[in-house]
């Protein structure tokens, strides 16, 4: 069935359907990681937003059990040059279509969407809705003009209540922010003691759990339009090591008083040069996002930047000076992606060590 | 950090000739490479033996040594050079063998001399299977279990604890005799008790089978600083167990998830890292299609073939950016080419597909063995790029140019014949699936066959599936959009629709079914990019640009292929840069890789696309140049000339018409009587009848070929009648469509001249001799700078007759002639209105920039204005020798010996201040080893047989030994040369086979009895020659030029100056 992907510039692209056939409206953004489609569309950062994927051949491998970031997905809508519609891979057990058809999220296949990027990459990310033939351009262009973009994905895709996922070692308290499933699997590979907590949590509640670090996860959306977890960040800091991610990362930021804003087009790929600035190795990562916390507002901070990225030069990284905490723009836990940043949790393990035998040397 | 300012020469090592499994991937690679270092402010030596290169020019370094690739002469080089450092991961194979034996024979401590990149201890661990297999187990990363046997024993306790199925290879048998794969007990123990016989030591290599697993391959780079990066990663099409040089590959991979990728990157990034490599590696891996199981299979330590694929499917220069590394920068500090804006350190996203087909010889090699396994059987290769897999796929194929423009096979071939071809690979094999499922053959049947992935055989199912769609839509315009979207090419559909290509070409047009051409960017769009890199497809957006310049378009000379080689390439290049010089913006289109000419920093536009005349017109619609030039680019280029000129593009320099008086053989000859060139009497036979009759009048023997072109089918030499009944049966099917050519074979000195015309000056800058007489392929004859026996009359006939030709033919630009002088007199055989094989070589020796001259000439200035007058170049000073180099080891069941069709892969430069001094050069840059003593085994045919005993003599008197075949030696007994006899093939042990498998001969002569029977004696010892390394010469003139240098070796101190008569 032909449908038609409408852009607030005014631009059109009719594409054939997958998936469910609702209408849908959403930020267009675009990905460029040739592989981890499965990952992407069920990574909570997408919430509301409709993601173009550069590579065109999409749904090669089909949906497999173990590749989602989360239990339902977020993402708003699909768009690709080709859904391949035979899959071929061991793990597969349905097609992207199916799987869509079933979580009732709209895809369009067959467009340009080399041309829709570059549409992005000019333009800026910018609102479009996936409709039916039917729909007049003018009259979208003119609605998705009017139309505002959601301010609380995170309240959408945080967890509604705390849950344990429970081990042997360090306790660590991660906020979802809107979670991918790979910090989980990080943690929990590293035998720790999980509990995790809705972004909602107040400070009071993250130390009453007495927990040895905390993690604070990535996340759909402005940073600024979760106000109570800035609140909570502040009433943690120095009290217990913190490691953030992504959302996690510049909501940290905003804690210690550092500002951000949004950029022309983000971040998203699994092939972004991050430089570590002290040693001046560059790492490949996994990125997503929109915002970004910016280099001025670092003035009158205790904060350091500690990772920059190669190309643009936006903030990657943060350190707290005074105390055990330092948060990420990637995505260290991959999933989909490069692992080459991955022992930036065997980092945050040593950080709560540390922090453990400072106490204990305060103690003694 | 910066680079390291503690050294100022680099030697760079280059890769020699082109070979099977080495070709022009390694002329881009070392030509970036020491661009690379120049720009840098190093000082750039560079060794090279082959002068079809892009990369001997002196331009391309400080200083450039075309010496061969030998122990003996790079010695001498770092000796005089004294280099700081020398890059020897640039140059192929070759290139790092020659490092390791420089370092091993102690010329690399002596003189100083730092490896960069790749540190000899890599290389080793690299190569060496025993080091390998330690450093694979200290890192963890598995590799396919392997053990080595001496009896059943032992056999059977290995496969107890590994498993079925394995494969036995037994220890030095050629070519695997004797090996084979075991699925249970009973053949193993078959195969291991005849493998166990067969080998000479009695031991056998028992190794895990893995075929059947995904074959994938990473491109990984690496600096200083420990930064390791993916630069693309590869799946191979046909999974383990074919070549990956002979494997459809695709990129990036198609069937792998995230999670899969990962695992296989991250391995890829350990083993670099273990290596401590500093440039570009390529390793290769196995991925079980059922788990997350996989192996290493190999790795190279250096830039290679994948590393030129990687760097044209991505638009990433892998070899700049690695010599680039090699002293010291890193990839953090370093700019990505392409977008001029982001670093080179990051891993470049895709947004299309591409896909690589290899090219085959057996065109040429028609009883050669095509079964596709370990050992590399390609010459080149092709790379298309789309926006579906089958775009892709179509586009590669008809890039090919192998007279297919779809997925279709030649001939009537049965259901059995057609299994039989998928089960057991051959390069046919994707058109055999396409047919198979045409007959209704499920995708399941031949995934079981051949073990390929469901998803290519979904794609190649979506093809095929289309054909009965547009067959059943004649003219239907949506069926149409989609069939070229699926990448059908108009052929295609115009086959279906029963009209002409060019009908489907203007019915696209009118309405509106056009390509748009998208940008290489390495980013998928991400960031802005200018680099002027671009493909077809056909979507919403074109990207290409048309400026306001004038433009010419240059057309290349596609995939490496016998008879086609790098030369081509190296043409193209100059006549590009040549276009830049005058003032336009120059366009090619071309599609092989591996090339200088697709390096996207070479043209101001680069198009990489198939060289068909739809693809090309798509690109001459959208441009508008002024014209296009097909001069350069081989064969390739000059076949689409009168489409082209059909189609109103103007074809500069020599117009249609002259170009068809050069090629079209009646009015060739027309031309001839006319200007009064003596040619050898020919004529054409339409039937066997008048074939007898013509060669009767004209007297044997005579040299016979098809009057059209038929992949393989050509020419041959008869002697007698008899002979000629057999080719006319055998060879040809002569009828009034498709007659014979017959012309008198006159055994005489073959002579070849390049020369540039501006249609009223022409220029020649030299006169090449041959030293195979007529009747070898000019291309597989030695040839030789400046004639050492023409006199001077017969130098100023040749110089007449080329200044008459090129002004009787209206040449415009370049044109080679080949000259046959019999009995004193000079006879025209063919002329080429074209760049030919020899402009390279030419080009180098005389300090004649050929393609750069003929390139301004075309474009409208005269010889005159350029500083060039009519006639023939003073000769430059010193010999200089071309000698072919081929590659029969590595093709099975392919006759060696020399004749008019061409064999050769590759070629060498040997020069020095005489001619004999260049001569060895020449063979010994070409791989013959010549020793100053040891045995010669004579085997000639009867009409030889004279010639030979003088041979012999000679070689007699410096002290060989003589062996010789019964009849050989009767002669030779009768001019009183001892000589011992040896047995025939098929007389008891030790024969003539035995005698050369155990190197008690260290040179073979043996000349063609009759026509090419596989089966024949001769055929035998000459394989069993080539198998063996042992020179086995077919031609009396090569065999007495090389008796000529063991002569002047042998004498050394008086012979050296006294120049000997070789004829």
């Amino acid at each position: 069935m032909k449908r038609q992907l409408i852009l607030e510039d005014g631009t059109f692209f009719v594409g054939e359907a997958f998936g469910s056939t609702e209408q849908t409206v959403g930020e267009v953004v675009f990905n460029t990681g040739m592989t981890g489609y499965q990952e992407i569309l069920s990574d909570p950062s997408y919430c509301g937003q409709i993601v173009t994927m550069t590579y065109p051949l999409i749904g090669n491998y089909g949906i497999n059990r173990d590749d989602f970031e989360s239990i339902e997905p977020s993402i708003h809508g699909l768009i690709v040059k080709e859904m391949c519609d035979v899959p071929s891979n061991w793990r597969s057990e349905r097609t992207l279509d199916a799987y869509f058809k079933e979580k009732n999220i709209p895809g369009l296949a067959g467009i340009d969407t080399r041309k829709l990027t570059r549409i992005i990459r000019q333009y800026g990310t910018l609102k479009g809705m996936i409709c039916d033939m039917d729909v007049d351009v003018t009259e979208a262009v003119a609605y998705l003009r009017k139309t505002e973009l959601p301010h609380d994905q995170v309240k959408r895709v945080s967890t509604k209540s705390a849950y344990p996922s429970p081990g042997r070692g360090h306790r660590v308290v991660l906020i979802d922010f809107g979670m991918k499933h790979g910090i989980l699997r990080e943690l929990n590979k590293r035998n720790c003691d999980v509990i995790v907590l809705p972004y909602n949590a107040t400070a009071q509640e993250v130390l009453r759990l007495h927990p040895d670090g905390v993690m604070l996860s990535n996340g759909p959306g402005d940073p600024k339009d979760v106000p109570e977890a800035i609140e909570m960040i502040q009433g943690i800091v120095g009290r217990v090591p913190l490691f953030g991610i992504c959302l996690g990362h510049q909501l940290f930021a905003l804690a210690c008083g550092a500002d951000t804003e949004k950029m022309k087009f983000g971040h998203r790929g699994s092939n972004h040069p991050v430089k570590h600035i002290a040693t001046g190795k560059v790492a490949i990562t996994s990125q997503n996002h929109g915002y970004t916390v910016t280099i001025e507002s670092l003035r009158n901070t205790r904060l350091e930047m500690t990772h920059v990225a190669l190309n643009d030069g936006t903030i990657e990284g943060l350190r707290h000076l005074d105390f055990p905490a330092f948060t990420v723009q990637y995505h260290p836990e991959a999933s989909p992606g490069p692992e080459d940043a991955n022992d930036l949790f065997d980092e945050f393990m040593a950080m709560i060590e540390q922090f453990k035998k400072e106490g204990e040397v305060v103690h003694a | 950090m910066p680079k390291r300012q503690d050294i100022e020469t680099i030697l760079v090592i280059g890769s020699g000739p082109i070979v099977i499994g080495q070709a022009a991937e390694f002329d881009y690679a070392g030509t970036q490479a020491c661009l690379a270092l120049k720009e840098e402010g190093y000082k750039v030596i560079l060794v090279n033996s082959n002068p079809a290169t892009i990369m001997t020019d002196t331009e391309i370094a400080d200083k450039v040594y075309m010496e061969p690739l030998t122990l003996e002469f790079v010695s001498r080089i770092i000796r005089k050079e004294r280099p700081d450092a020398i890059l020897p991961t640039l140059g192929g194979q070759t290139g790092l063998n020659l490092a390791v034996e420089l370092a091993k024979a102690g010329v690399l401590d002596e003189c100083g001399v730092e490896i960069l990149g790749t540190k000899l201890e890599a290389i080793e661990q690299a190569e060496d299977r025993e080091l390998f297999r330690a450093l694979m187990n200290e890192l963890g990363e598995p590799v396919p279990e392997s053990e080595i046997i001496h009896s059943l024993e032992e056999a059977v306790s290995f496969v107890e604890k590994i498993g079925y199925p394995v494969i036995v290879r037994p220890a030095f048998t050629l070519g695997g005799t004797g090996g084979g794969i075991c699925t249970n007990e009973e053949e193993l123990v078959e195969i291991v008790s005849s493998g166990l016989k067969m080998s000479p030591v009695h031991q056998c290599l028992l190794e895990k089978s893995i075929a059947g697993y995904k074959e994938i391959e990473y491109e990984v780079m690496r600096d200083s600083k420990d930064n390791a990066i993916v630069v693309c990663n590869m799946e191979n099409i046909d999974p383990v167990g074919i070549h990956t040089g002979d494997s459809i590959v695709v990129a990036p991979s198609q069937t792998l998830s995230d999670r899969e990728y990962q695992l296989l990157r991250n391995a890829s990034l350990r083993i670099i890292r273990a290596l401590g490599i500093e440039g570009g590696c390529n390793v290769q891996l196995a991925l079980d299609p059922h788990s997350f199981h996989y192996y290493v299979i190999e790795v190279n330590p250096r830039v290679s073939r994948s590393s030129a694929l990687a760097s044209k499917a991505t638009g990433y220069p892998i070899a700049k950016l690695a010599a680039k590394i090699a002293v010291g920068l890193t990839l953090d500090e370093m700019i990505n080419p392409v977008t001029g804006k982001t670093y080179a350190c990051f891993e470049p996203a895709l947004d299309y597909v591409v896909t690589k087909i290899p090219r085959f010889p057996f065109d040429k090699f028609e009883s050669a063995n095509r079964h596709l396994g370990t050992q590399m059987k390609a010459t080149g290769e092709v790379m298309a790029v789309g926006r579906t897999l089958e775009e892709s796929l179509l586009k590669a194929v008809r890039s090919l140019e192998t007279n297919l423009y779809h997925l279709d096979i030649k001939g009537d071939v049965t259901d059995e014949v057609i299994e039989k071809r998928i089960r057991k690979a051959g390069d046919e094999r994707l058109f055999y699936i396409a047919e198979a499922l045409r007959r209704g053959v499920s995708i399941e049947q031949i995934h079981e066959w051949s073990k390929i992935d469901r998803f290519f055989l979904t794609k190649i199912d979506r093809i095929v599936q289309y054909e009965a769609v547009v067959r059943e839509h004649v003219g239907d315009i949506d069926v149409l959009r989609k069939a070229k979207q699926l990448g059908f090419s108009d052929v295609a559909i115009a086959r279906c629709w029963n009209m002409s290509e060019r009908d489907v070409y203007a019915m696209r047009k009118q309405a509106g079914i056009v390509p748009v051409y998208k940008m290489v960017d390495t980013c998928a769009a991400e960031f802005e990019s200018e680099t002027p890199y671009y493909y077809s497809t056909y979507e919403e957006e074109n990207e290409s640009v048309v400026t306001p310049r004038e433009s010419v378009v240059v057309l290349g000379s596609g995939p490496i292929r016998i008879g086609q080689g790098i030369e081509f390439d190296y043409a193209t290049v100059h006549s590009v840069w040549a276009i830049k010089e005058a003032g336009y913006e120059a366009i090619i289109i071309n599609n092989n890789p591996e090339t200088v000419s697709t390096d996207f920093s070479i043209s101001d536009k680069l198009y990489f696309e198939p060289l068909t005349i739809e693809d090309v017109m798509h690109v001459i619609d959208l441009e508008q140049p002024i014209g296009v030039i097909v001069q350069f680019g081989g064969q390739t280029a000059i076949n689409l000339a009168a489409e082209l000129a059909a189609r109103g593009v103007r074809i500069l320099g020599t117009s249609l018409e002259d170009l068809d008086r050069a090629e079209n053989r009646d009015k060739f000859e027309r031309t001839l009587a006319q200007l009064g060139i003596p040619q050898p009497k020919g004529k054409t036979a339409f039937s066997v009848q008048e074939a007898v009759c013509i060669a009767e009048e004209i007297g044997y023997p005579v040299l016979v070929r098809p009057s059209y072109v038929l992949g393989g089918r050509a020419m041959e030499i008869v002697y007698k009648e008899e002979e000629l009944l057999h080719y006319m049966e055998h060879a040809v099917q002569v009828n009034p469509q498709h007659p014979v050519l017959i012309d008198r074979y006159l055994i005489g000195k073959e002579i070849e001249v390049d020369a540039i015309s501006d249609g009223e000056d022409v220029f020649i800058p030299g006169i090449m001799e041959h030293i195979e007489r007529a009747g070898v392929h000019s291309g597989d004859s030695i040839a030789v700078y400046p004639p050492q026996t023409l006199t001077e009359d017969i130098k100023q006939k040749i110089v007449e007759y080329t200044v008459k030709l090129a002004r009787g033919l209206r040449i415009v630009g370049l044109l080679n002639i080949q000259f046959v002088m019999y009995k004193n007199e000079v006879y025209v055989l063919e002329v080429n209105p074209r760049s030919s094989r020899t402009v390279p070589f030419l080009s180098k020796i005389t300090d004649v920039p050929m393609a750069n001259i003929a390139t301004k000439v075309i474009l409208g200035a005269t010889l005159n204005e350029l500083g060039y007058s009519t006639g023939l170049q003073p000769e430059s000073e010193g010999v200089y020798v071309k000698a072919p180099v081929f590659s029969f080891a590595k093709l099975r069941n392919v006759d060696i010996s020399l004749g008019p069709e061409m064999k050769s892969t590759g070629e060498v430069i040997g020069k020095d201040q005489t001619f004999e001094k260049a001569l060895y050069k020449g063979l010994v840059a070409s791989g013959i080893h010549i020793r100053p003593h040891g045995a010669v085994l004579l085997t000639v045919a009867d009409k030889d047989k004279e010639e030979a005993v003088e041979l012999a003599r000679r070689f007699y008197e410096i002290g060989y030994q003589l062996l010789a075949t019964n009849g050989t030696a009767e002669t030779l007994r009768a001019a009183n040369i001892p000589v011992t006899v040896v047995n025939k093939i098929h007389s008891e042990s030790p024969n003539i086979l035995d005698i050369i498998r155990q190197g008690k001969a260290q040179v073979v002569i043996n000349t063609l009895t009759k026509g090419k029977q596989p089966e024949s004696d001769g055929f035998r010892i000459r394989r069993e020659a080539v198998e063996n390394g042992i020179p086995c010469l077919t031609s009396l003139d090569t065999a007495k030029a090389m008796l000529f240098v063991i002569e002047s070796m042998t004498f050394s101190t008086t012979a050296m100056s006294e120049k000997k008569v070789y004829v």
